[in-house]
């Protein structure tokens, strides 16, 4: 009973202090932790760690949520496609079924609104051409160093794996760190990647005072690779996306950085892991088959033993 | 113990074949009729489950190298290709990726297992080294698998290793030149590791089938680690061995499946999803998680005198092994079981949490304090085999033994098992 009323804020004396002690505790780890890095480099970036989101594909009963891929996809479009390739995606790929499921009309259609290199033709020239279902998905800029060019000298990575390619420690200390690897591992805790991206999508704050940024860098306060600086600029704004409209005329779900940055990052996990949904329902009838396999055996093995157990 | 074939064959054809190659009795009395020790517990499951394993990663990576694309510039996205192009092709790369790890925790314990119960001491020595062999071949297929798909880890990984060997005197240099098949890790590398991890699998192969012929002239070794000394104190391997292997593997293929199909990236470092770049080094550089140990005691050498760092870690990792290898000879103990070896049970534990230590400080970044830490783990690792294992079977008394296998189960009443239990089986077979 007491614990319960600790959770609604009537804390007990004892758990007071526990929580004292534990924040004394973090306090110092974090201390010594940030006086080491100091010493090394100046006033220090210390990354804010991405929040752990509900994602509807979480948990081993996840699924995509249809709805949601499709307003990614537009978000990827409208913003994200400018800079950034997806190289391994293709047009049909859009009507697969556990991803955005556009119909087959509706994948024509949107592989026409991209202008695609091919060739060469009979007079041996390369000419544009709008797109069809077989094909991958365009790249915005014909090579790296364009992109370079265009980007104040850094590359918009492919983002075909990007949600499977971030992931972050919150812990660096003995034994939370072992600590949180096993959890996540037994709570099937895959979602950093797309908890980064909207945290990083979220991430453009004002630097702190004394933060030194050059004109042409943006500070994001997840971004530790580039210890806060990053050559990306804010891409999503509260309302640069039209959502589709319920039939009050008004968009179903809000038109915010925030409801943005969750869309387009289970998007991208679906462009990761295009195979999520079907994995996790053919993984449901093997753990059942292998259940049902090993209650089996053990009987089994119990009859043929009984004999020599005398 | 594998001689004495009941086998008979059943047709005419399988006669005039068992006349001119007997393959049908060496088969029935290697796995129908060969006597298993009666007390094997389930960590004698685990030689079934690592064939199975070895047996998996072939068919699943044979089917993978028909769609895979050994080129530098094509490595990561013919991976990529497969994970979404491929029918059940994200299933091959996830069964074959986990099955590595689920390959190497097996082995691990498969070895911890034989250390417990002193699998390793005569007549076994053979039976042992021919598993540390294995081991070996398995690390450096793995090594060199993990390189395929060309992520960073991939890459710097391989960079990293590969050059150690520039640390062996004279040699060095001439070796990595010839691993590398240049001046850096590249394309060439690629192509050999690749050639080799097809490679080296089948001779895994070979040396398991010269493991387990070994296996069969010694016999198992059983939990009491007492000598199997007549027909009571043993079960025909089928039906009694084959069910208790099945449930044992059915159970492991339970955790591997969770793996594969609920968190088939967990055990993985995300890194490898970005593709090599050769001009921008990770932050971070870690192995697969079944090295670390080793990389622990690699990061974990000083110089020493004239010797340089760089080599002494080398030679203290290549060393980690060594000392398995040389198990048989450092433990001077009588007993093989540490259920009878009240002062080496605790050191075993010691040395099992030592492993897991090391394997911590080799997937954190160094700093002092770690470093420290990690000379610490090593040293012990070294006194545990160099010190405390000769010196244990010098002055440990061992606990009272039973007389024989069947006493130990039965509890001194043998003589009360029904006879029919061996020989009905194998009337089967
Ligand atoms: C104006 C071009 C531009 C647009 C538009 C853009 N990006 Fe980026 N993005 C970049 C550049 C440049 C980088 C590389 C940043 C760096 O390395 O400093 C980047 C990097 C990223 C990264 C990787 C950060 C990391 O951890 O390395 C993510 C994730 C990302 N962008 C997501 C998005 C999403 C989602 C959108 C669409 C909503 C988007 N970007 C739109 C230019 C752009
Ligand atoms: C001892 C058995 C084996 C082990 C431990 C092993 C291990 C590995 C590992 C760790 C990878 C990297 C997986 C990844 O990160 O994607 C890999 C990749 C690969 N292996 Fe194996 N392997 C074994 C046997 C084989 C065999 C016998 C073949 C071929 C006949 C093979 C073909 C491949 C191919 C083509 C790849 C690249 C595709 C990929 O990366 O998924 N492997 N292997």
């Amino acid at each position: 009973m007491t614990f319960f009323l600790g959770c609604a804020g009537t804390e007990t004396g004892t758990m007071k202090r526990v929580r004292l002690l534990l924040a004394a505790a973090m306090a110092f780890c974090c201390a010594t932790g940030f006086a080491a890095r100091a010493q090394e480099e100046g006033p220090a970036f210390v990354p804010k760690i991405p929040d752990r989101q509900s994602w509807s594909f979480a948990g081993p009963f996840g699924v995509y949520d249809t709805a949601q891929l499709q307003r990614g996809y537009k978000i990827y479009r409208e913003v994200c496609a400018n800079c950034h390739s997806m190289e391994d995606m293709h047009f049909r790929n859009l009507a697969d079924p556990g991803g955005p499921e556009f119909t087959e009309g509706q994948v024509k259609a949107l592989a026409a609104e991209f202008k695609v290199t091919d060739g060469p033709d009979d007079n041996g020239k390369m000419f544009k051409r709008p797109g069809r279902p077989a094909d991958p998905f365009p790249r915005p800029f014909p090579n790296e160093q364009t992109a370079k060019l265009a980007n104040g000298g850094a590359v918009p990575p492919d983002m075909s794996v990007l949600a499977k390619a971030r992931s972050y420690e919150p812990y660096d200390w003995f034994p939370a760190d072992i600590g949180y690897a096993l959890w996540s591992m037994l709570t099937q805790y895959q979602t950093q990647g797309p908890d980064y991206i909207s945290a990083l999508l979220q991430g453009f704050k004002k630097p702190p005072p004394g933060f030194k940024i050059e004109p042409g860098q943006n500070y994001n306060e997840v971004f530790a690779a580039g210890n806060g600086i990053i050559a990306m600029p804010p891409p999503l704004q509260d309302g640069v996306v039209q959502y589709p409209k319920g039939p009050d005329g008004k968009p179903v779900v809000p038109e915010t950085v925030e409801q943005y940055s969750k869309d387009v990052a289970a998007f991208l996990m679906w462009v990761a892991e295009p195979k999520l949904d079907y994995r996790k329902q053919l993984g449901l009838e093997v753990m059942i088959y292998l259940l049902a396999a090993a209650g089996l055996m053990y009987f089994v093995k119990k009859k043929v033993w009984a004999k020599v157990h005398a | 113990m594998s001689g004495q074939s009941t086998y008979v064959p059943k047709n005419a054809l399988a006669k005039w074949f068992e006349a001119r190659l007997p393959i049908g009795g060496l088969m029935h009395s290697s796995f129908i009729a060969y006597p298993t020790p009666r007390n094997l517990n389930y960590m004698w499951t685990f030689g079934g489950i690592l064939s199975f394993m070895l047996g998996a990663q072939i068919l699943t990576g044979i089917v993978l190298a028909m769609h895979y694309t050994p080129e530098s510039s094509l490595a990561f996205n013919s991976v990529e290709h497969i994970m979404r192009d491929v029918n059940g092709g994200w299933l091959l790369r996830y069964l074959h990726l986990n099955g590595a790890s689920l390959f190497f925790a097996a082995a691990y314990i498969h070895t911890a297992r034989g250390l417990y119960y002193g699998s390793y001491k005569s007549p076994r020595e053979v039976l042992w080294l021919l598993g540390i062999i294995i081991l070996l071949l398995m690390m450096a297929t793995a090594f060199m698998g993990y390189v395929l798909p060309w992520g960073q880890m991939s890459f710097w990984g391989a960079t990293v290793i590969t050059n150690l060997f520039s640390a062996i005197p004279i040699v060095g240099d001439t070796i990595v030149t010839y691993l590398w098949g240049g001046y850096a890790v590249g394309n060439p590398t690629l192509n050999r590791f690749y050639s080799l991890h097809y490679l080296l699998p089948f001779v895994i192969a070979g040396v398991v089938a010269l493991h387990v012929w070994a296996l069969h002239v010694a016999g198992q070794n059983n939990p009491t680690g007492i000598d199997v000394k007549s027909s009571k104190d043993t079960v025909p391997f089928t039906p009694y061995a084959t069910v208790k292997d099945a449930l044992g593997l059915v159970v492991f293929l339970l955790v591997y499946c969770w793996f594969v199909f609920y968190e088939p990236n967990i055990l993985g470092d995300a890194d490898n999803y970005i593709q090599a770049n050769p001009l921008k080094t990770p932050p971070h550089i870690v192995p697969e998680w079944y090295f670390l140990p080793f990389y622990a005691i690699l990061r974990s050498m000083p110089d020493i005198f004239f010797i340089p760092a760089k080599l002494a870690g080398v030679m203290a990792m290549f060393g980690a092994i060594l000392m398995l290898a040389l198990v048989p000879w450092l433990d001077t103990s009588r007993v093989r079981s540490a259920r009878f070896r009240p002062l080496y049970r605790p050191f075993f534990w010691v040395l099992i949490l030592v492993c897991i230590g090391l394997g911590y400080i080799g997937a954190k970044e160094v700093t002092p304090g770690r470093i420290v830490v990690g000379q610490i783990l090593t040293a012990y690792y070294y006194v545990h085999f160099l010190v405390i294992l000769p010196l244990l079977g010098l002055i440990e008394t061992p606990n009272d033994m039973p007389n024989s296998i069947s006493e130990s189960v039965l509890g001194g009443n043998a003589t009360a098992v029904p006879a029919g239990a061996h020989a009905a089986p194998e009337r089967k077979g």
